[in-house]
């Protein structure tokens, strides 16, 4: 009986629904095998509310959708406000918020150390790119990247590249999707699937660029507004004295984890060997600023004075974010980790340690409950699934525009399809991709995938963000260099990640150690990246390289003045 | 692309000496602040990895640490040092820009 009234449920969900996009929220955390939970019913009541809405804006959207260019950028009107909002809400996963927040229960310091990295690489990007790109580029990275070399092999290399990236990404949000409905509202993980895949799905097909930006702008607002009730009720419960929160934290770690508490108010073991530190650092810092769903969002501005706004305002929100999630974590060992109410009391006395109801990630939503109640719990399982909602729709919408866009306009009708065709098949392509998310999710469930977002990030800064990088600042980069030396990155950065302990021996297990010490390899393919890019570009003597390094020129012009910049008027 | 600069207009820019103050004093800010972020970012890092000791000093002889002023400013330094460069931009380059267009447009 039970289960038909969830089956018949989702079907209504997925039927009625079905135009959420996803947020990217498995970044690193592992939420392992989850138990499904007794049903939610306030937490799917306030998820439909957010369905509804969203959906809604996707009918306007929908009405709004006419030509390309507001398919992919929605038509260069979003402003630089607005799209520092939803650049938060595509990069704030629930991972950074469920994982980040259960990281600081866990461990305190290295909770803040690891968020720290995500954050970083923001003012690196509006320092470096986010005019140039502005200036340079209209729909996709790769419009920037292959603007003076040669579309056809460079296209191709950045889309491959781009569609590698997106799927990694989209296998580990569907995953934590299922992982998390499991739990959150006590349906099935399947189904979980099923609906995430086809809300994105909806969402980008219908509402284009406009909808997907409207969603995860409201996720971004509804994951704020939430986290900072959170923080304010913690800090409330102190009377607003720092040291009195965490020295009660402290004495509430020591005894619960009968250990010396105060380590949790320094570093403790994620990072203790420096080369691994600093090569998981650039390999967020370089990541954040090669994820191709993140540089799409730069084109959905008017021109590059919003494109700095859009970075200003999305480092504000995302730093405030992250350290909201630090006191969320102190604010769970509080009220969390002592209340017999949300502890796994079973599995504590098999383990001897501290266990949470439904695993080490719910920290931040037992919290929910102990400082709001059911309500309070249901608004944030519903924002923890709307997040993955945005994050998936923007990943899927740039994975559809680097088929249609990439490879199907300019590189295999060469330039020569009419805006019509282009749609049709950018509609295909989010349907396919769709369909793909939701099987790999289903197939994957079992799998641990905590590593496929660093795997993710370690493509991006290996293989987009070096040829996006020359090709704007460079002016030997030629066509040669730039394929080589993305490609020789994109393998470099797949197989050395495949080679670290956490694939080799944790999820492949092939043997007990790994044949690399390093857990955080992105250093050296980056590395391998720039030399490749920089040596086949210096000893390409061919005719067409000279021509490339010539139109340099006038592409560094146009990166500084904007003259014949795609603005919003030309559409 | 739709290229709307010819050659000799391509030159004009190039050897305007406005846009070449401009591209410099571009340059220069954001060469400059980007090599700060990476300095505080790696700095730090490296800094924890290599002496955690010192980040678990008492600041004040209470529970808090040295090292949760120093991981907060980390934080408030990306959000610092793009104000600047947003400010900076918004205030001299956008005009300087505009300028040196009409300039060598006329």
């Amino acid at each position: 009986m039970k289960s038909s009234i969830q089956t018949m449920y989702a079907s209504m969900l997925a039927l009625l629904f079905s135009i959420l996009p996803t947020s990217a929220w498995a970044d690193k955390i592992d939420l392992g095998a989850t138990e499904q939970q007794a049903t939610n019913w306030v937490a799917i009541g306030m998820f439909m509310v957010f369905v509804g809405f969203t959906l809604a804006i996707t009918k306007w959207a929908a009405s709004k959708t006419r030509s390309t260019a507001d398919f992919y950028t929605a038509g260069g009107g979003i402003t630089g406000f607005q799209n520092g909002l939803a650049i938060a809400g595509d990069y704030m996963s629930a991972a950074s918020f469920l994982g980040i927040s259960a990281m600081v229960f866990a461990t305190g310091f290295d909770g803040l150390l690891y968020s720290i990295g995500f954050l970083v690489g923001w003012p690196i990007i509006l320092f470096v790119i986010a005019e140039r790109l502005r200036n340079l580029g209209k729909f996709t990275f790769a419009d920037v990247a292959s603007f003076r070399l040669a579309r056809g092999p460079v296209r191709t290399m950045a889309a491959i590249s781009t569609l590698v990236v997106v799927s990694f990404y989209l296998i580990a949000q569907m995953v934590g999707a299922g992982q998390l409905i499991k739990l959150l509202f006590g349906l099935n993980y399947n189904i979980a699937v099923v609906v995430v895949g086809v809300l994105m799905v909806a969402y980008v097909m219908f509402g284009g660029m406009l909808a997907t930006t409207w969603v995860q702008i409201t996720k971004a607002v509804m994951l704020l507004a939430g986290a900072t009730f959170m923080a304010f009720m913690v800090l409330q419960a102190y009377n607003f004295s720092l040291e009195g929160m965490f020295s009660a934290a402290v004495d509430v770690y020591s005894d619960v984890h009968n250990t010396e508490g105060q380590k949790i108010m320094g570093p403790g073991s994620l990072i203790s060997n420096p080369i691994d530190a600093i090569s998981l650092g650039l390999a967020l810092m370089f990541g954040t600023a090669g994820l191709p769903h993140i540089l799409m969002r730069f084109f959905t501005v008017g021109n590059a004075k919003e494109a700095r706004k859009s970075v200003f305002f999305a480092t504000g929100f995302i730093g405030y974010f992250y350290l909201l999630t630090f006191i969320i974590g102190f604010g769970a060992i509080l009220f969390v980790a002592q209340n017999p109410q949300y502890l796994d009391l079973t599995k504590m006395a098999e383990t001897g340690k501290l266990e949470l109801l439904g695993g080490g990630n719910m920290a931040a939503v037992h919290l929910s409950h102990a400082l709001g109640g059911d309500w309070f719990l249901g608004f944030i399982s519903a924002v923890a699934f709307a997040t993955i909602l945005a994050v998936v729709a923007g990943l899927t919408l740039s994975g559809a525009s680097a088929v249609s866009h990439d490879l199907y306009a300019n590189v295999i009708a060469h330039g020569r399809s009419t805006e019509k065709q282009e749609m049709r098949v950018s509609k295909y392509a989010v349907l396919a991709l769709g369909l793909l998310a939701m099987l790999l999710g289903i197939v994957f469930e079992k799998q641990n995938v905590a590593f496929m977002v660093g795997l993710a990030f370690a493509v991006a800064a290996s293989s987009n963000f070096p040829v996006l990088l020359l090709s704007m600042f460079w002016r030997g980069l030629t066509t040669r260099g730039a394929v080589i030396g993305g490609t020789t990155g994109l393998v470099s950065s797949v197989v050395l990640i495949g080679l670290t302990k956490a694939v080799w021996v944790d999820t492949l297990h092939i043997s007990a150690t790994a044949p690399i010490p390093y857990s955080n390899p992105a250093l050296f393919s980056i590395t391998i990246a720039f030399v490749c890019c920089w040596l086949f570009s210096v000893t390409d003597k061919s005719a067409r390289a000279a021509a490339e390094r010539a139109a340099f020129d006038a592409q560094f012009v146009r990166s500084m003045t904007g003259i014949g910049a795609s603005s919003a008027s030309d559409h | 692309m739709n290229d709307s600069m010819d050659a000799k207009q391509v030159q004009a820019f190039l050897n305007h000496p406005d846009f070449q103050t401009l591209i410099r004093q571009k340059s220069r800010l954001s060469w400059s602040l980007a090599a700060i972020q990476l300095a505080i970012y790696c700095g730090f890092i490296t800094f924890v990895a290599l002496f955690p000791e010192i980040m678990h000093q008492s600041l004040f002889g209470g529970v808090i640490t040295v090292g949760m002023p120093i991981g907060v400013a980390v934080i408030l330094s990306a959000f610092i040092l793009c104000g600047i460069y947003v400010w900076y931009a918004n205030r001299y380059f956008d005009e300087m820009t505009r300028q040196v267009v009409l300039k060598v447009e006329a």
